[in-house]
């Protein structure tokens, strides 16, 4: 019988320890995953940003008034007049 | 003890000087247990009946719940360029506290920040006691890291947005704008705030003495970032208007402008434009005058572009049709005292020309045929005296006087387009109602926007309404033959409106408008064209000639943006036979201005 009891102490005992344990690594791992977590969501953050900056650059290079200004100064383009304009019937 | 006893040692009983250890163990084991007893009395004392307080006082010490920033939405045109976009950009701040204990290093920092050092010294002595305090926001990234690297100690960054506009002044009162806090301030930036503004999440950090991030412990909360916006502008028709009454207005002497461009079919709009604007992106060097969109906040009164109106009315009454006759000789006409005048006498001449020639006395003469009560039925039926639902904010409703009030002589000016007042975008809607066949449609900025029409005519009166429009746009003396556009037929009606001044109206002061439809035979654009005080001293003010051919610059452009396919051409190129397209328009023949070189001689 007691060598039964101490048996049983000794099993509960180091279930404890191994919960206990248990507890502090998935803790950890807890930790790590969101600081993994933190770490791509700053990433895709700096990604968007990126990307809006890239489409808000695209927008001023491609923007109506420049270009009208670079056809017409630089590169004399003229929006042809209605009389020389042709209509071809398909 | 006992052992060293030398055992012969038997001057006492050795067994009575033992001390009792069994009392000794109970002792003992009683003071631990009084003390364990103690300490779990005081554990649970701690962890259970204070603990609440205590973790409280704890994570006060170091844990902060602080936002996690969301970007706004932004902002696409039809085809998905970008109108409006955030772009993050940081801004630095101090605790005051912290930064005057090293007061040694604010001029330092003042000359990072090209400001004053005395003026940030001051600001900061304003603010000691306080945690947080703003030294510069929005700055862009680099420079406010290069600030960051002096490493001045409670000096610290935090990321907020600053909206951009690309397009600038030609879409800034569309879109209106944020102020430094990132929430629509105007325009649809404000009737979609809630759409376009994310909800900042919430999450729980440890911070250390110096308020610096140590470690994210766990979201509180998602950040929900803004959704985007995808309007109905086409931003090239945008320009193309913005450019064209920009040029106009200056051409003219003009005080302001407004177009609107509207698809008849589904109420879209397709480019609204004001001059004068502002550029959105430094709000600072612009006027309240120039912020205010006057398509939809500024009312006109529409002078003759109130005419087709008024014939509809005629036409619904049954009492006309487009062929009856009626005498506007001699060219005045005297209701109740007050005169009625035209530009021309025009002689006897049917329901169709009066909107040809734009006859005052004729619309006159047609209104004292009907009731007040049907006039402003049908008024009210295409969209005027009433806010067109858009949702823009600040958009007036016009004004429609009571139709109980009008004696004959306000029958016949309201015939004629005056004693009410309507706005840009009011005139497009009406105007897109007779272009689709009678269908009202409620103007609407967003692409794809669910948006069933009402019927307010029949087919066959807005038909003959179109067929009347058509004869306007010809050779004199109809009034708009440079609203023609090559190759397209083009329905629309002028109007002139002397501006409503202190007192009664202005002798040498207009409004001049033009509201047109292309391709007539199968509507695609309605635009609605106002240019106020135009002219100055001699020079033009008729509908006609200051507002059409805006009309007929932007049109020409956004057709071919469009792609519409010509409905008018008077000669196709080699092979084709040299025949009209579809049926002849009924405008005169002079009328489109197409002298056209022979096939191949092209220059």
């Amino acid at each position: 019988m007691r060598v039964v009891g101490i048996l049983a102490v000794g099993v509960l005992l180091l279930a404890v320890i191994a919960s206990g344990i248990a507890v502090v690594w998935a803790r950890h791992q807890d930790r790590a995953a969101f600081v993994a977590l933190s770490k791509l969501q700053n990433q895709r953050d700096a990604l968007n940003v990126e990307f809006g900056r890239l489409e808000l650059e695209q927008a001023t290079w491609a923007s109506p008034s420049r270009i009208e200004q670079i056809a017409r100064g630089q590169l004399g383009m003229i929006s042809p007049p209605a009389a020389s304009v042709e209509m071809i019937r398909e | 003890m006992t052992p060293r006893h030398p055992p012969e040692s038997t001057s006492r009983p050795p067994r009575r000087r033992r001390p009792d250890t069994r009392k000794r163990l109970a002792l003992v084991l009683g003071v631990l247990a009084i003390a364990a007893v103690g300490l779990i009395a005081r554990a649970v004392d701690l962890q259970v009946v204070h603990q609440a307080f205590l973790q409280q006082q704890g994570d006060a010490r170091f844990l902060r719940e602080v936002e996690i920033p969301v970007s706004r939405g932004a902002i696409y045109d039809r085809n998905g360029v970008p109108l409006a976009v955030s772009t993050p950009m940081l801004s630095l701040w101090a605790n005051p506290d912290e930064l005057l204990q090293h007061a040694e290093r604010i001029p330092e920092l003042a000359q990072a920040l090209g400001a004053n050092t005395v003026d940030l010294t001051r600001k900061l002595e304003q603010r000691n006691g306080r945690e947080f305090v703003y030294l510069r926001r929005l700055m862009p990234p680099e420079a406010a890291k290069g600030v960051l690297a002096l490493e001045i100690p409670g000096v610290n960054v935090q990321r907020e947005y600053k909206r951009y506009y690309p397009d600038g002044a030609a879409m800034a009162h569309v879109l209106g704008f944020t102020n430094i806090d990132d929430r629509g301030q105007e325009g649809l930036e404000l009737a979609y705030d809630g759409w376009l503004a994310g909800k900042p999440g919430l999450k729980r950090v440890i911070r250390d003495r110096l308020g610096r991030v140590v470690e994210n412990v766990e979201q509180i909360r998602a950040p929900v970032p803004g959704h985007d916006l995808t309007l109905s502008i086409d931003s090239r028709i945008q320009y193309l208007a913005y450019s064209s009454l920009s040029a106009a207005v200056l051409k003219n002497h003009a005080a302001s402008g407004s177009m609107v461009i509207m698809d008849p079919r589904n109420g879209e709009i397709l480019a609204m434009v004001n001059v004068p604007s502002y550029n959105p992106n430094d709000l600072d060097s612009s006027t309240p005058a120039q912020r205010r969109n006057r398509a939809v906040t500024d009312v006109t009164e529409p002078g003759s572009t109130m005419k087709p109106f008024t014939v509809t009315t005629a036409l619904e009454s049954g009492k006309w049709t487009p062929t009856t006759m009626l005498d506007t000789n001699p060219g005045t006409f005297t209701i109740d005292g007050h005169l009625v005048r035209d530009d021309n006498n025009n002689g006897r001449i049917d329901v169709s020309h009066v909107i040809t020639y734009s006859s005052n006395v004729g619309a006159s003469k047609i209104s004292l045929s009907l009731t007040a009560q049907q006039m402003d039925k049908v008024l009210h039926q295409f969209g005027f005296g009433a806010s067109t639902g858009s949702g823009f904010p600040g958009e007036v409703g016009g004004y429609i006087p009571p139709p109980r009030t009008w004696g004959d002589f306000v029958k016949a000016t309201i015939s004629f387009g005056y004693g009410l007042n309507v706005t840009a975008l009011q005139l497009a809607q009406a105007y897109s109602a007779i272009a689709d066949g009678g269908v009202r449609h409620s103007p609407t900025f967003i692409k794809g926007d669910d948006n069933p029409g009402v019927r307010v005519e029949s087919t066959y009166i807005a038909g003959e309404m179109m067929a009347m429009l058509r004869t306007v746009v010809g050779a004199p003396p109809a009034t708009a033959p440079q609203a023609a556009i090559a190759d397209y037929s083009v329905a629309g009606k002028t109007g002139t409106a002397h501006l409503a001044v202190a007192g009664g109206y202005s002798r040498d002061r207009y409004a001049a408008l033009f509201c047109g439809i292309v391709p007539a035979s199968d509507p695609r654009l309605v635009g609605v064209v106002i240019i106020r005080d135009a002219g100055g001293r001699g020079g033009e003010y008729f509908g006609g000639k200051v507002s059409a051919p805006v009309f007929r610059e932007v049109m020409t452009g956004a057709l071919r943006l469009l792609d519409v396919p010509p409905d008018n051409v008077q000669q196709w190129y080699a092979g084709g036979p040299v025949q009209p397209a579809v049926a002849p328009p009924p405008q005169p023949a002079g009328a489109v201005p197409v002298a056209r070189s022979t096939p191949g001689a092209v220059p």
